[in-house]
Parts: C-alpha cells; sequence; structure tokens
C-alpha cells in the first residue's frame, strides 16, 4: 500500500509540469479567450452575452475573404513544401551515406538558428527594388530599371516555404528512414518501373509522415505572422493580422477573441478533411512515435 | 520448353568489384530448367551480391549472365523474368495479402478478372485460399513466407531466387518451411534458386549445390557428392561436421598415404579428388565423426587404431557424440549410440577408436580455409 501510493505520488509530482503548462498556459487562456469573445459590446463599458462577433464575421465578407486567402495561401505553402521537401527527404533518408545523412540534416537545421526576424530581413535584402537580384538583373543587362519583387503574393509563399520547410523534412525522412531497401527492390523487382514503385509503394509507405508534416506545416503557415507581414508588406491580408489589428489598433478585444478562435476552427477543420481525405489518423501520424 | 539444351540460367566469368574488394571472382555455373539450387557459402562469401547481379540491382564488372538463353546484361530489373523472394520478405505493409500478389499483375497490366483469378489460383497452391483479405500483419510466419512465394509465383518467372528466407523464422517452423518449400518447387516445376549459409538447408532441399568462398565456386555438384567427395580443403570442413588435423604425409602408398599429425597421431588416408600430395607435404586431415568406429574396452589394433579415453559426452538423441582424448592429446568427435542401458560408454571409458581409410581425407594445407 505504502509503495503504491509512493509510486502514485512521483506519478503526481513528474506528471504536474505538464499539466500546470496545460492549465495554465493553454487551457486558461483559452477559456478567458472564448469568454471574452462570447461578450457582446452593447454601450462603453457595457456588454452582455451574444455571438454577435461571430456573427460579424460571416457578415463582413473582407473578413471571409482574407481568411479564405489565408487558407489557400496556406495550403499552396504546404503543397510547395511537401513537393520540394519530399525528393530531399527520400534523398536523406535512401540515398546519402550515413555520413553525408548528419551533414544535410545539419544544413537543413541552420536556418533555424537565426531568428524568424532575421530569416525575413535576409530575404527583404534580396527582393527589394535596390535588393540583391534587382542588381544582378541591372547589372547583367536584363533589365532596364529596378524591380521591386517584395510585397506581392510569391514573395510572401516563398518566404513561408523556406522557414517552414524543415518541419517538411523531418517527419518525412524519419518515415522513410523506417522503410526497408528491399521493398523498393521488391517493387522493382515484381516488374514496376520506377512510376509504379513511387506511386503504389513509396508514397503510401511515406503516407503518415507526408501527413503529419502537412498538417505541421499548414498549421504554422495560417498562424504565421512575421513573414507575411514583412514580405508581403501591409496589405498581405494575412488572418493573423486581422486578429492582430482588432486587439492591438482597434482595441476590440472580444472582436480579437473571437476571429481567434475561428481561425483555430477553419485550420482544424481543413486538417480534418486532409485527414479523412489521405485515410489517416492523428494517432497515426503526428502521434506517431 | 521447346529447347531442353537451354538452361534457365547461366552465368559464365562473372566478376564484380567493390572498390578494391573482389566480392565475385569468375563464376560459372549453369542450372537446368526445373531444378532447385542452391549457392551456400559463409557471410561475406559474395552470394548475396551474385543473386543481385542475377536480379538485376547490381550489374557485373565482367562476364556474362543470361536467362532462357538470352543476355540480360542491360536489361533492368524490372523487365527480368527473374524474380526474388527477399530476406526479410519485403511484403508490402501497406496492401493486403491481395493486393501484394496482385502488385506484379498490375504492374504488366492484366485485368481485373485476371487478376482475380490468379491471385486465388496462386493461394491456391501455396494452401492458404482463404487469406486475401488480410492484412500483412495478421499473417504468421510461415504464412508470409508462402505469400512471398506466392506474389513472384503468380508472374510465372523463368527463375526464382530466394535470399536466405528461413533466416527469421525459429527452429521448429524452419524445418517444416525447408519441406514445404521442396515440395512448392516440385509443384510450381520452376527453377529456384535458394542463398543460404545453413548446410542443412541447401543439403536437404536442393537437386545441386555450389559451395562459395571467398566469392569464389569451391564446387558444384550434388549434396551426396560434396558431402562424400569434397574437392578441396574449405567444402570438406564447411560441408557437414569434421574431425579436422593437421599434419605432414610420412609415406605415400598407391592410393592411400600415411599423415602424422602435429599431435603425433598416425593415420592412413586418402587424398581428396584431384589433390595430389607428396611425402614431406603439410596436409589437413578431415574424418566425419559418423565414420569413427569406437569400441569399448577394447586394445586399439590393425589400421588407424587408435587408443583412447572419453572425456565428455553431447547428449541429443540420435545425434549424440563423444569427445574422445587420445594418448597423443588430441579430441576426436564420435557419433555414437546412446540407448539409455548400463552398456553405453560412459566419460573415463577407454575406448578403442578406427575408421576406414577410405573414409578419411587430406589436402594439402593452404588450399582453403
Amino acid at each position: 500500500m505504502n509503495q503504491r501510493d509512493a509510486r502514485r505520488l512521483s506519478l503526481i509530482l513528474l506528471f504536474m509540469p505538464f499539466a500546470l503548462w496545460i492549465l495554465l498556459l493553454i487551457l486558461l487562456p483559452h477559456i478567458g479567450m472564448g469568454v471574452l469573445s462570447l461578450r457582446e459590446k452593447i454601450a462603453p463599458r457595457q456588454y452582455e452575452f451574444g455571438f454577435d462577433n461571430y456573427i460579424e464575421f460571416f457578415i463582413e465578407p473582407i473578413y471571409w475573404h482574407i481568411m479564405a486567402r489565408t487558407a489557400i495561401m496556406s495550403l499552396i505553402v504546404t503543397a510547395l513544401a511537401l513537393v520540394i521537401g519530399f525528393p530531399v527527404s527520400y534523398y536523406i533518408a535512401k540515398i546519402a551515406g550515413p555520413r553525408t545523412r548528419g551533414a544535410m540534416f545539419m544544413f537543413c537545421l541552420i536556418p533555424l538558428w537565426v531568428s524568424d526576424l532575421i530569416r525575413a530581413f535576409g530575404w527583404i535584402l534580396l527582393l527589394r527594388e535596390t535588393g540583391v537580384i534587382s542588381g544582378v538583373l541591372q547589372w547583367s543587362g536584363l533589365i532596364s530599371e529596378p524591380i521591386e519583387l517584395l510585397y506581392n503574393d510569391a514573395a510572401v509563399i516563398v518566404g513561408l516555404v523556406y522557414t517552414v520547410m524543415l518541419f517538411m523534412i523531418v517527419p518525412l525522412t524519419s518515415t522513410m528512414d523506417g522503410m526497408d531497401d528491399s521493398m523498393i527492390e521488391a517493387g522493382y523487382n515484381l516488374g514496376g518501373n520506377g512510376l509504379t514503385v513511387l506511386r503504389r509503394i513509396i508514397i503510401p509507405y511515406a503516407m503518415p509522415g507526408i501527413v503529419s508534416g502537412s498538417i505541421i506545416v499548414f498549421m504554422l503557415t495560417a498562424g504565421s505572422y512575421l513573414t507575411p507581414v514583412l514580405l508581403g508588406g501591409k496589405y498581405s491580408s494575412w488572418f493573423t493580422q486581422t486578429i492582430y489589428d482588432q486587439f492591438i489598433t482597434r482595441y476590440n478585444w472580444e472582436s480579437g477573441a473571437a476571429f481567434g478562435f475561428l481561425l483555430l476552427i477553419f485550420t482544424s477543420l481543413v486538417v480534418w478533411i486532409g485527414l479523412k481525405l489521405s485515410g489517416q489518423s492523428l494517432s497515426s501520424t503526428v502521434a506517431r512515435s | 520448353m521447346t529447347d531442353s539444351a537451354v538452361s534457365d540460367l547461366e552465368c559464365s566469368n562473372v566478376c564484380k568489384n567493390f572498390g578494391s574488394v573482389q566480392a565475385v571472382k569468375d563464376v560459372s555455373f549453369e542450372i537446368p530448367s526445373g531444378s532447385f539450387f542452391s549457392i551456400l557459402g559463409p557471410s561475406g562469401c559474395g552470394k548475396t551480391t551474385l543473386m543481385r547481379m542475377i536480379a538485376g540491382f547490381e550489374e557485373p564488372d565482367s562476364g556474362d549472365i543470361s536467362i532462357k538463353g538470352r543476355s540480360v546484361l542491360n536489361v533492368p530489373p524490372n523487365r527480368r523474368n527473374v524474380k526474388m523472394v527477399f530476406q526479410h520478405l519485403a511484403l508490402f505493409p501497406m496492401m493486403n495479402v491481395f493486393e501484394n500478389i496482385a502488385y506484379g499483375l498490375r504492374c504488366i497490366g492484366a485485368d481485373r478478372d485476371e487478376i482475380k483469378r490468379k491471385v486465388q489460383d496462386v493461394l491456391n497452391r501455396v494452401a492458404l485460399p482463404d487469406v486475401g483479405g488480410r492484412e500483412i500483419y495478421q499473417l504468421s510466419g510461415g504464412q508470409k513466407q508462402r505469400i512471398a512465394i506466392a506474389r513472384c509465383m503468380v508472374l510465372d518467372p523463368d527463375v526464382l531466387l530466394l535470399d536466405e528466407p528461413l533466416g527469421a523464422l525459429d527452429l521448429k517452423l524452419r524445418e517444416a518451411m525447408k519441406i514445404e518449400l521442396k515440395l512448392l518447387q516440385n509443384q510450381f516445376d520452376t527453377t529456384f534458386v535458394y542463398i543460404t549459409h545453413d548446410q542443412s538447408e541447401a543439403l536437404v532441399m536442393s537437386d545441386r549445390v555450389a559451395v562459395m568462398n571467398n566469392g569464389r565456386f569451391e564446387q558444384i555438384g550434388t549434396p551426396q557428392d560434396l558431402y562424400h567427395h569434397p574437392k578441396t580443403a574449405f567444402v570438406a570442413g564447411f560441408v557437414g561436421d569434421s574431425n579436422r588435423w593437421t599434419g605432414k604425409v610420412t609415406a605415400v602408398q598407391g592410393d592411400e598415404v600415411i599423415v602424422e599429425t602435429d599431435g603425433g597421431m598416425s593415420a592412413r588416408c586418402r587424398p581428396g579428388e584431384g589433390a595430389s600430395v607428396a611425402a614431406g607435404d603439410t596436409v589437413t586431415l578431415f574424418v566425419r565423426p559418423e565414420f569413427v568406429h569406437l569400441a569399448q574396452g577394447r586394445k586399439a589394433s590393425g589400421e588407424n587404431s587408435l587408443q583412447g579415453r572419453v572425456d565428455n559426452l553431447l547428449f541429443n538423441g540420435a545425434n549424440s557424440r563423444a569427445l574422445v582424448r587420445l594418448g597423443s592429446g588430441e579430441l576426436v568427435e564420435v557419433d555414437v549410440t546412446l540407448k539409455g542401458g548400463a552398456n553405453d560408454v560412459k566419460p573415463t571409458d577407454e575406448v578403442a577408436l578406427s575408421w576406414s581409410a577410405d573414409n578419411a581425407i587430406c589436402f594439402a594445407a593452404g588450399e582453403g580455409r
């Protein structure tokens, strides 16, 4: 009995930091935000319970558009990250030797040592009107006047893909690492060509990694703030900017809280649809050990 | 089929180097249609490389490989009608049994009805008619084995390669699968090329066995041939158990030679086929434990008779052994029959050992290992 108590106590103590973290930093703030989002402002300093903040989102098309735009751009970023990350991961996991593998992982990791802000400024240095690319193009005579490459959707997408690439490569590589080489050889041996082997064997096998990487990348992208603002400029219309505006510029916390929840619900919905379409579950992808 | 002179698989002077390491050196062989051929060798002898070259995953540096009389040297692996059962089977875990078997048929563009019919047919032939809808992880080890073979056989290959597929199974299942594989081979009537380091697998199942060492074929022959008439010291030592001593030839008398071992034992034996020895040569002497006759409580007399004392008994049912220490200090393994009665040989018993010179083989030292 005594020993059981001791074990229970140690379990509670071990569990405590995690429980506190979940409770104080995730659960409580969200409950607070939830309550906040359900308050309607009827007069200065006068509030009553209601769904007005949510209704406002649906009747004002501009919010809708920004949300849809954020979702579509995030999906494009996810798809690009997958298309670029898949061959890289395949190379790291299946083709590179053990030493090259470590080095390549390091190279993927190095950009993460620099803060988001500095990385975004790096892109600004390259892309702006007086930046490196514009300068080189002028020097080589391809263009006669400086061009502005910043503050458009392409710049935002490029910057975001660059930022989230690692989060696609890591789960993909670890999934493909677990694949026996002989599985690929068996695919060829039984008569498949390169495309068949990729489509019928490698991609299905890597599916948990693909889905898990895509979920992480999509969530990170849809929730990112710094990169769209810096590379897309003031009018990049990212949904997080709208939330920021509500909180900081307009000091409308109630509406900001409601938008925050809407973003959470919306991205969760996209992830859920993605899981259904790919026939995977959260436990088989992101929660995989 | 029309031309029986054409063998299913033929390799001539195949060589393969990895950097400065010669993995396969000048290997030539020919396998007649419908036979069970094994390549037996210790790990690292190059047998897997040889198999990968036949399957097309490696290109030989020189030499030629032909299947049904046609060279396959520049044919990619997916165009060769050689199918392979991998060491860990490499069944596709994301497909069920039916899909695993249907994969190859889909690759050659068979239509749905044909796929259905052929998959069911091959499942019947491996005696697993009802497992089509199961997932791979739901199968037992032996069932996986049969599905891996079915997946290849459904494509009707000219040659089926098997890369130590029994290695991962436990002993009892392995024994059962040996017999089953042999029966499957008879039933499908396809040429099987079986790679193994386990001599009993090779001896039990094969029509012909090639013993491979250091990238070379030491000998090709029937299992009996290899066992009773080894051509090199390596084959004599690797196939079956043997007592092995090194010694010097003291005299040559016709077909037979007399060898005095380093420990001082004098034995009469015959040189291995093709091996010529002369007086004064250093040789290795091989005697199989079952050819040594053990007589209890008698003084040694006659040819190849030696006096010794039983050091230890290794009881293993029908395969029991006695370790006999000779007067010269050498240890001899002898097969004994233990009936459980009082007359059984016991440790510390004085015994006489003898063997016929025909059953003792010597090879000049330095040959093989």
